[in-house]
């Protein structure tokens, strides 16, 4: 247990969470009658409410994105590294706003929530959202938090296309974002990953359709197969290469199917936590919201034509070692802002360690955002 | 802020209001400049990190872009002006890139080292090495010029480009101007700056 925490870790943190009585008509036609969303903030909003920061989180994510619920935690959240008094994403100067997204399983509603038409949870009949929900909701949080504009939203790889979303749906509701490890729309290749993780979760004699509450037997080795899958696609050859080669456990071949190599242990380790923090069905429904994202559909494929209203300035990072949202998605999104003259910079940061990287501190990737939120502060008034 | 010599002569011959994209932007100094003064709106184009960090922190977009791969990224005839100072000795494809910025902008702007510069032609003829100068600041094993040439040089690769040549100016190493440059511009003239479009 730590007695004490660093002086730039937000501390201890508690999660709110904001209810709406409005029936929430979906993309897909189906209704949510009301719902929570469980949401963290950092920092203080200042008296003009120009200082908001919205934090888009990726497929496993959550609302809890920086500090601790409690000194016995291990870990605290998601993008402590960049979050803090005096850190990249300075809680000294803005207010920073996370909430966890419906159909996720961290206390928003989503398949663990109990449907308040049936009295029995939602489980598998929990609606499929898409990304134009999400930014829905989070319209409807930032109208219950006060805040008409936000000064910067800011999402990694599903982050990123929320970021998207939000400038399209909302664009007078944003003055910048920071699009990272995105992409416009999944690649086939993408999908293909997403269906191999979702099968492998459904055929788990254990799923039984989604309806494992009752007899609490989860698909474990499904959802731990899945993120093993899913975990490998995050990091780069390299990045694995260079943190477990062919290190093997107990140090010999034992010609047997137990862990032999050291990553398969890592793997398995992966795979396992994952189990204890995430729902299957929440994990079904995500690797939809991923598949479904494509705003150039509704115009033929063109998304200079679809990201036209968009008003912010976008800063879009991309990094070299990312094969799962590789950089020249990154730049079919800047080429698309270019053809329509938009406001827009691009990066690509030199990493090693795949699609991960925009969770890692890496001091290029940092000083590019914390060189945009200087000046943002500057512009909205902030020293 | 003052801006460098080439960067008011070449301020002075973009109009305000104008759309601009500049090649090898360095920090920014230029289009900043522009933005402020001349109500210029575009892009600066830049592959060093450290140059792209502070193009971010003032307020400069920047595309992060190698110029050999040239500017498939932008569409023809998108900006009023293409600059780009002191780069296109670095450029592996000149001849390539000039029509390129041709193609995207209505006008080009090239600055570069002029190698027919007198103090360049001692040193070949009388020293019997590689020109040093201010401007050239390079031994030839570490120079990142890659490709050289003096004022008549680019004249003539104009003229079999196709490419109009709008305006010239000549200038020293502190971007100063004086009466000799204008008469003897390939002998005296430092620093080349040219406009110049595709041929209509």
């Amino acid at each position: 247990m730590k007695n004490t925490l660093p002086p730039d870790n937000v501390g201890l943190v508690k999660p709110n969470k904001a209810h709406f009585d409005e029936t929430l008509v979906l993309a897909s036609g189906s209704n949510l009658n009301g719902f929570d969303l469980v949401y963290e903030t950092y920092g203080k909003l200042n008296a003009e409410h120009s200082n908001a920061i919205l934090i888009c989180h990726a497929l496993s994510g959550d609302h809890h994105v920086a500090g601790y619920h409690t000194l016995e935690d291990k870990k605290p959240g998601w993008w402590d590294n960049a979050i803090g008094p005096n850190k990249i994403i300075d809680t000294n100067k803005f207010f920073i706003v996370c909430p966890n997204n419906i159909g996720g399983c961290s206390g928003s509603t989503g398949p663990l929530t109990i449907n308040p038409d049936t009295g029995k949870i939602y489980g598998p009949n929990f609606p499929l959202v898409t990304v134009e929900d999400w930014v829905k909701t989070q319209a409807m949080l930032a109208d219950h938090l006060g805040i008409d504009v936000w000064a910067v939203i800011i999402g990694g790889s599903l982050g990123g296309m929320q970021c998207m979303e939000w400038s399209i749906a909302y664009p007078n509701r944003l003055k910048h974002t920071f699009v990272i490890a995105a992409a416009a729309k999944l690649s086939t290749q993408n999908i293909a990953f997403n269906e191999v993780a979702r099968q492998v979760i459904r055929s788990d004699r254990d799923f039984n359709e989604g309806h494992y509450y009752k007899n609490d037997n989860k698909p474990i080795h499904g959802l731990m197969q899945a993120r093993m899958l899913g975990h490998i696609t995050y990091l780069s050859d390299d990045a694995l290469d260079e943190k477990f080669g062919r290190q093997l456990r107990d140090g010999e071949i034992k010609f047997g199917y137990d862990v032999e190599f050291q990553i398969e242990s890592y793997l398995r380790h992966q795979g396992r936590s994952f189990v204890d923090r995430f729902d299957a069905n929440s994990y079904l429904l995500l690797t939809k919201v991923l598949d479904y994202f494509d705003p150039a559909a509704k115009s033929n494929g063109d998304l200079a034509k679809v990201m036209s209203p968009a008003t912010a300035e976008f800063l879009i990072i991309s990094f070299s070692s990312d094969w799962r949202f590789s950089p020249s998605r990154s730049k079919e999104i800047m080429s698309a802002l270019l053809e329509t003259n938009k406001q827009v910079s691009y990066i690509e940061i030199q990493s090693k360690q795949g699609h991960d990287s925009f969770l890692k501190a890496i001091p290029r990737y940092h000083e590019v955002m914390e060189a945009a939120l200087n000046r943002i502060a500057g512009e909205v008034g902030i020293q | 802020m003052t801006l460098r010599t080439d960067h008011s002569l070449i301020a002075k011959w973009i109009k305000d209001n104008t759309r601009v994209l500049d090649l090898g932007c360095g920090d920014g100094a230029l289009l900043a400049g522009l933005q402020k003064k001349q109500n210029v709106t575009g892009y600066g184009v830049e592959i060093d990190e450290d140059n792209i960090v502070k193009c971010i922190q003032s307020g400069v977009n920047v595309i992060q872009t190698d110029l050999d791969a040239g500017l498939s990224q932008f569409e023809n005839n998108t900006f009023d002006y293409v600059i780009m100072t002191q780069t296109l000795q670095a450029i592996y494809y000149p001849e390539k890139l000039l029509t390129e910025m041709t193609r995207v902008g209505h006008e080009a702007i090239v600055t570069f080292p002029n190698m027919a510069h007198w103090k360049c032609r001692i040193q070949m003829a009388l020293g019997g090495h590689m020109p040093k100068s201010k401007t050239l600041p390079y031994e030839w094993y570490n120079t990142p010029n890659i490709h050289l040439c003096s004022l008549d040089d680019f004249e003539s690769l104009c003229a079999k480009k196709n490419i109009e040549i709008l305006e010239r100016a000549t200038v020293d190493h502190a971007h100063q101007i004086s009466l000799g440059m204008n008469i003897f511009p390939n002998l005296l003239g430092e620093i080349a700056i040219y406009r110049f479009c595709s041929k209509k």
